[in-house]
Formats: C-alpha cells, sequence, structure tokens
C-alpha cells in the first residue's frame, strides 16, 4: 500500500531532471533570486558535503571557499527556485557526510576527482 | 509530515491527516437527556471484537462497531441519526485547531523538562551539577517546599491544543488534508480537529 506521505509527494511536487551527484562533487547551483520583483540567476559553485532527506525534504548542503572563508549553502533537491545543477568533477571519497572538510584548509582540503570511463 | 513547495519556492511543513467520514450514532436531545449534543463515531470495528451491546447500539445507525465513540456538544451542524460528517465540511485556507496527544517522553529531568539552564559551571570546583535543579526554597522559613514547585518526574502524554494552523490542501477522494506545521502526537495517532 501506498503512504499517504508518497501520496501528496507525487501529488504535489513538481518532477525534476537533475544529474545524480553525490557527496565530495563538485557542482554549480543556479538558483533564482528575486530582487526588486525582478527575477535573476545567481550561481554557486563548490562541493557537495552532504546529501539528506527523502522526497519533497531532501536537501543537500555545498561548500566552497570565498575570499579564504568557508561558505556553506544548504538547497532542497526539489525546490522551484533551483533553476538547475550543474556537474562539475565528480568527487573520491570515502564517507557520505564531509564535514571533516571544515577543520582543513589549502592542500588538504582538496578532494581527489574520480576518472570515469 | 512532509513538506509542499508553493509557486515562489517557499517551503511550508505540513501534516498529513486521514479524515474518515464520521457517522452520527446518537442524537441528545434536552428532552430525552437534559442536554443537546451529537455522538460521532469512526473506525470500523470487526463483529467479533464489539460486545452485543455496542453492536445494537451501533445498529441503530445502521452501521458496525466503531472503534472511536466521541459526543460533542457544541456544534454548529444540524445532522439527525445515521447521518455522515465528512471530509467536504473543510475548505482550503481555513484555519482549525487540532487536539491530540503528546508522545510520551518518560521520567525527564528540570532542563528538558521545564526549560531550566542548569546549575553553574563546568569548572570553578562544580561537579556532577550542570543539569541540576538547584535550590528549590528557602529554609527555616517556610519550612516546606511550595506547591507547584517544578521537578523532574513524566513527561509527555498530554492532550494538547494545536490553535491556528491553515489548511493547506485537501484530498477528497483519498480523504486527505494537508495542514500547516506540526500536531501533537506520535504517526498514525488519533486527532480532534475543531473548525
Amino acid at each position: 500500500m501506498q503512504s499517504a506521505v508518497q501520496f501528496v509527494h507525487e501529488q504535489l511536487t513538481a518532477k525534476k531532471e537533475t544529474p545524480k551527484f553525490k557527496a565530495g562533487d563538485n557542482v554549480t547551483v543556479n538558483y533564482k533570486i528575486v530582487e526588486g520583483g525582478k527575477e535573476r540567476i545567481q550561481s554557486f559553485r563548490g562541493d557537495v558535503i552532504k546529501l539528506q532527506g527523502s522526497g519533497a525534504t531532501a536537501t543537500f548542503t555545498v561548500r566552497k571557499i570565498s575570499d579564504g572563508i568557508g561558505v556553506e549553502r544548504l538547497f532542497p533537491i526539489l525546490s522551484p527556485n533551483i533553476d538547475g545543477v550543474i556537474l562539475n568533477k565528480r568527487g573520491k571519497v570515502r564517507r557520505a557526510k564531509l564535514f571533516y572538510l571544515r577543520e582543513r584548509s589549502g592542500k588538504s582540503a582538496r578532494i581527489k576527482e574520480k576518472r570515469v570511463n | 509530515m512532509t513538506s509542499i513547495f508553493e509557486a515562489d519556492g517557499k517551503q511550508t511543513a505540513c501534516t498529513i491527516i486521514e479524515v474518515s467520514p464520521n457517522i452520527v450514532t446518537q442524537v441528545k436531545t434536552i428532552e430525552t437527556d437534559g442536554y443537546n449534543s451529537l455522538q460521532l463515531a469512526v473506525g470500523d470495528k470487526k463483529e467479533k471484537h464489539a460486545t452485543k451491546a455496542a453492536i445494537n447500539h451501533y445498529a441503530k445507525a445502521n452501521t458496525p462497531a466503531k472503534k472511536i465513540t466521541k459526543e460533542f456538544r457544541n456544534y454548529s451542524i444540524e445532522k439527525s441519526l445515521g447521518e455522515t460528517i465528512s471530509i467536504d465540511i473543510f475548505e482550503e485556507g481555513d484555519s482549525v485547531q487540532i487536539v491530540g496527544t503528546t508522545k510520551g517522553k518518560g521520567f525527564q529531568g528540570v532542563v528538558k523538562r521545564h526549560g531550566f539552564s542548569g546549575v553553574g559551571e563546568a569548572s570553578h570546583g562544580q561537579h556532577d551539577r550542570q543539569r541540576a535543579p538547584g535550590s528549590i526554597g528557602a529554609s527555616s522559613y517556610p519550612s516546606r517546599v511550595f506547591k507547584g514547585m517544578r521537578m523532574a518526574g513524566r513527561m509527555g502524554g498530554d492532550r494538547v491544543k494545536m490553535k491556528g494552523l491553515k489548511v493547506v490542501k485537501i484530498f477528497a477522494e483519498k480523504n486527505y488534508i494537508l495542514v500547516s506545521g506540526s500536531v501533537p502526537g506520535h504517526n498514525n495517532s488519533i486527532v480532534l480537529i475543531q473548525k
């Protein structure tokens, strides 16, 4: 039997095509923002450090270093404000949550690229 | 619980509540019972699990025995015996109040139960005091602890009413309503919706 949450999710949440990405991947998120009645797209490029939740409530966190300061931003995967997600690089990591990157900087905070044939 | 997105991207946390049709199983009036009330029932029971008294009581309304029965004194809907009150009394945008029993938390200390901040600091000679309640009163006068002093004890399992919840969406074919925010109780618990 289908659960009530699944039913509501299928009825109300718009289907979206996003590339499959994991923690460790480098992505660019194009996010729609409304400024003074006008809509424009802001892109946020960084490493995915966390995928969390399921269904309509699923989110992912992207971390980047901006002017030497670590910035993290959380996006709901199915948010209508996400214009698109571009997968730049696949990362080679051993964990699903990369919180250890927060304590690192410079060379040790790099993620090795995974070569996909 | 789940969440829904509005067109502008705003995410709203919602609870899905199944509103099964309620059947009027008894109408009490001032002449017969001394007061006016409607008895509503919901949820079928198997015949082998019901007593004969219950089966015959519900048979007056032409229904099998029910799991939940509740009497309402203040109501604005006029219904007669055997009629149903269903999901169509709700409209999107309605403000409702929801009554339920909160999840039981067991025996809890004062920090969780009453929001105390604990005693003192971790250092400077303090020891095993970080979640303690502190003083519970003065000494020789009054020589007792005042009634109602907030202390550790059983938490949760209380009847709680949530006010001002909005009906966000209605799925009439499945008898589901979506209500903004959370409601008291665990998954699949029974709640009372007041309009």
